[in-house]
């Protein structure tokens, strides 16, 4: 990576909670100025890795630099620290007062003087669009309100490092979208880092330029979107990553990198370096996946026939199931699914490149 | 019981300064109570020492303790052969408010911590978050639990002011300077003057209810 200072780095951060190895072998470097998405299971250790970067828990095991300086241990360098980032907790909550004080908090802790918080917490108001509800109690505002105002509670004291831990869960599509508007504010306005949770891969890769994948308390993979989606490291990555065909095989030839996979009742032709006789699993996104009512002449090494079992559609995407000895899903437009016509019980051809397949090793 | 009515419609001279005095006496002890029993439970919750639950647990058991048995423990205190029997306290106003006060200490305390306690955690990690250092965050978590800790106030005047062990054994009962509402109904009731007795008990039921309502008021908030 760049020769750049990281922002923040950890080095075998671990956190132990309760006798369970929460957390372990953390290492990573965020660098000054990007957006880096923590993308995870839902109980894969993202909440409890914030909570270490932002300095509120000590880490079992591990140290945790801010610009180069260990700031693991001491009480006061936490504090100082802490106070050059902000965190926006996965719940949020709203201290008991007016929306402009909730604002206003960190700041007065940190001893501004009146008139600039004064200042400030308008300009933060104007900016999240609720100068109208600066004297309106926090606790009355709606849940997408709420989150506005503690991502406005966090940014107001301009943090070198912006924390969010699924911003936008359990919100309806209008606040999300809003959420989301804000963040990228953010982004363009201050340049601020941020490091965000989320289990939303399209937020991820909207928001985010880097991502870090979690699963069972260990970075699986860090690296660009492209790679996360295409390229995951094992089997529960690829299906959180949203892979949705995942077929067991064995390597049975392999050459210039082109390999032969022997699945249960046929073969599949991939592009990899494993050995002859190494388990594997062939991965193969659901979009990659061609159909046809005859058989096609193209490069595409793999072609399978089969009946669709299945047909859903979501919006102008339509799913298709085929039964082709092993269970085969395809992505198509609602529009070709009408014109060919598509419908469960027909014969198709499904055909997908040697490309096309990520194969992970079983181990 | 019409006579009853009369007596504190007519604003009776002799009711209404019992009733003063109670109110008085009440609201002195329930003062001193909570600047002992706020700031004690504040560092009670803030701090993590051993034998915390221990203490805690004592506290609330400490609410139940007999009206009585506080009035034996500060007659012991205050009578002549006493330690502090030199200062002539037995028998006077100020007898009362020490036992008061050592009455309602507990279950002001033991409220006071129920409150910060209740004050979501995720507020206090919100405030650290936010750069709060130890006690910029427990002022926050105190003034969230505000409208809580005033219900303990509260609850503690309730006790002292419907307490009657306590005044009878170090107060004596003594007209125009330690007769509560409490100490008055009882001594009355005892010599047959029903009619003071029950003018007396609608006034003590009366605060009682005020008392339930704000208490009722304030745990909506
Ligand atoms: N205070 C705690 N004590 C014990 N276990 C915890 C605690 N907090 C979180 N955990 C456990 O740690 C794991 C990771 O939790 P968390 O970091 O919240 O995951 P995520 O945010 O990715 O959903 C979970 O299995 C959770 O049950
Ligand atoms: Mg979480």
């Amino acid at each position: 990576m760049s020769n750049n200072k990281p922002i923040i780095e950890t080095t075998d951060l671990g956190q132990r909670l309760n006798g369970r190895d929460v957390l372990r072998d953390i290492n990573l470097r965020i660098e000054q100025g990007e957006v880096f998405a923590l993308i995870g299971p839902t109980g894969s250790g993202k909440t409890t890795l914030l909570r270490l970067l932002d300095l509120i828990d000590k880490p079992s095991q591990g140290k945790v630099y801010f610009n180069g300086t260990d700031v693991t241990e001491s009480d006061r360098q936490r504090l100082d620290t802490r106070r050059r980032m902000a965190f926006v907790l996965q719940k949020p909550v709203v201290f008991n007062a007016s929306v402009y004080d909730n604002i206003a908090y960190g700041l007065k802790w940190r001893g501004v003087s009146r008139e600039n918080v004064h200042t400030r917490v308008d300009d933060i108001l104007d900016m999240i669009g609720m100068v109208d509800f600066h004297k309106r109690n926090a606790r009355m505002l709606s849940g997408g309100e709420m989150q506005r105002v503690a991502i406005a509670r966090a940014i107001a004291t301009e943090p070198e490092v912006l924390l969010l831990d699924e911003p936008t869960a359990n919100l309806d599509p209008v606040s999300t979208a809003k959420i989301e508007e804000l963040i990228t504010d953010i982004i363009q306005q201050y340049r601020t880092t941020i490091v965000m949770a989320t289990h939303d891969m399209s937020q991820g890769q909207r928001l985010a330029d880097r991502v870090g994948m979690l699963l069972n308390g260990e970075i699986v993979q860090t690296g660009g979107w492209h790679e996360a989606l295409n390229s995951p490291r094992n089997r529960e990555m690829a299906k959180f990553v949203g892979i949705e065909n995942i077929i067991n095989g064995v390597v049975v030839s392999s050459e210039d990198n082109v390999v032969t996979i022997g699945t249960d009742d046929s073969v599949i032709e991939a592009v990899s370096d494993c050995a002859v006789g190494e388990q594997i699993h062939a991965c193969i996104r659901s979009e990659e996946v061609i159909l046809a009512l005859s058989r096609l002449s193209s490069s595409a090494r793999n072609t399978f026939t089969g009946d669709i079992t299945r047909l859903t559609f979501t919006g102008p995407v339509a799913r298709v199931e085929i039964d082709c000895g092993f269970r085969l899903v395809a992505l198509v437009t609602r529009r070709s699914v009408e014109e060919m016509p598509l419908e469960k019980g027909k014969k198709v051809y499904a055909s997908f490149k040697a490309t096309a397949v990520h194969v992970i090793r079983r181990g | 019981m019409t006579k009853a009515i009369e007596l504190i419609v007519s604003l009776d001279p002799e009711v209404m300064q019992i009733a003063g005095r109670s109110l008085a006496l009440a609201a002195s002890s329930c003062a001193i109570a909570t600047l002992i029993a706020i700031p004690l439970g504040s560092v009670i919750h803030f701090n993590s020492f051993r034998g915390k639950r221990l203490l805690v647990n004592i506290i609330q058991t400490l609410y139940s303790v007999p009206t009585v048995v506080v009035g034996l423990f500060v007659f012991v205190f205050i009578s002549r052969a006493g330690p502090l029997g030199n200062l002539g306290l037995l028998f006077t106003p100020a007898a009362i408010i020490i036992g008061q006060v050592l009455l309602v200490l507990p279950i002001m305390m033991g409220l006071t911590i129920s409150a910060l306690r209740g004050v979501d955690v995720t507020l206090t990690d919100t405030a650290i978050s936010l750069g709060a250092n130890r006690f910029q965050t427990a002022a926050l978590v105190i003034k969230e639990a505000r409208f809580a800790m005033l219900g303990a106030v509260i609850m503690g005047f309730g006790r002292a002011i419907s307490e009657v062990g306590l005044s009878l054994m170090v107060g004596g009962n003594i007209r125009g300077f330690t007769r509560t509402l409490t100490t008055a109904i009882s001594l009355e009731t005892s010599k047959g003057e029903l009619e003071l007795s029950i003018a007396l008990g609608i006034i003590l039921l009366f605060i009682a209810l005020v008392v339930s309502i704000v208490l009722n008021r304030l745990q909506q908030r």
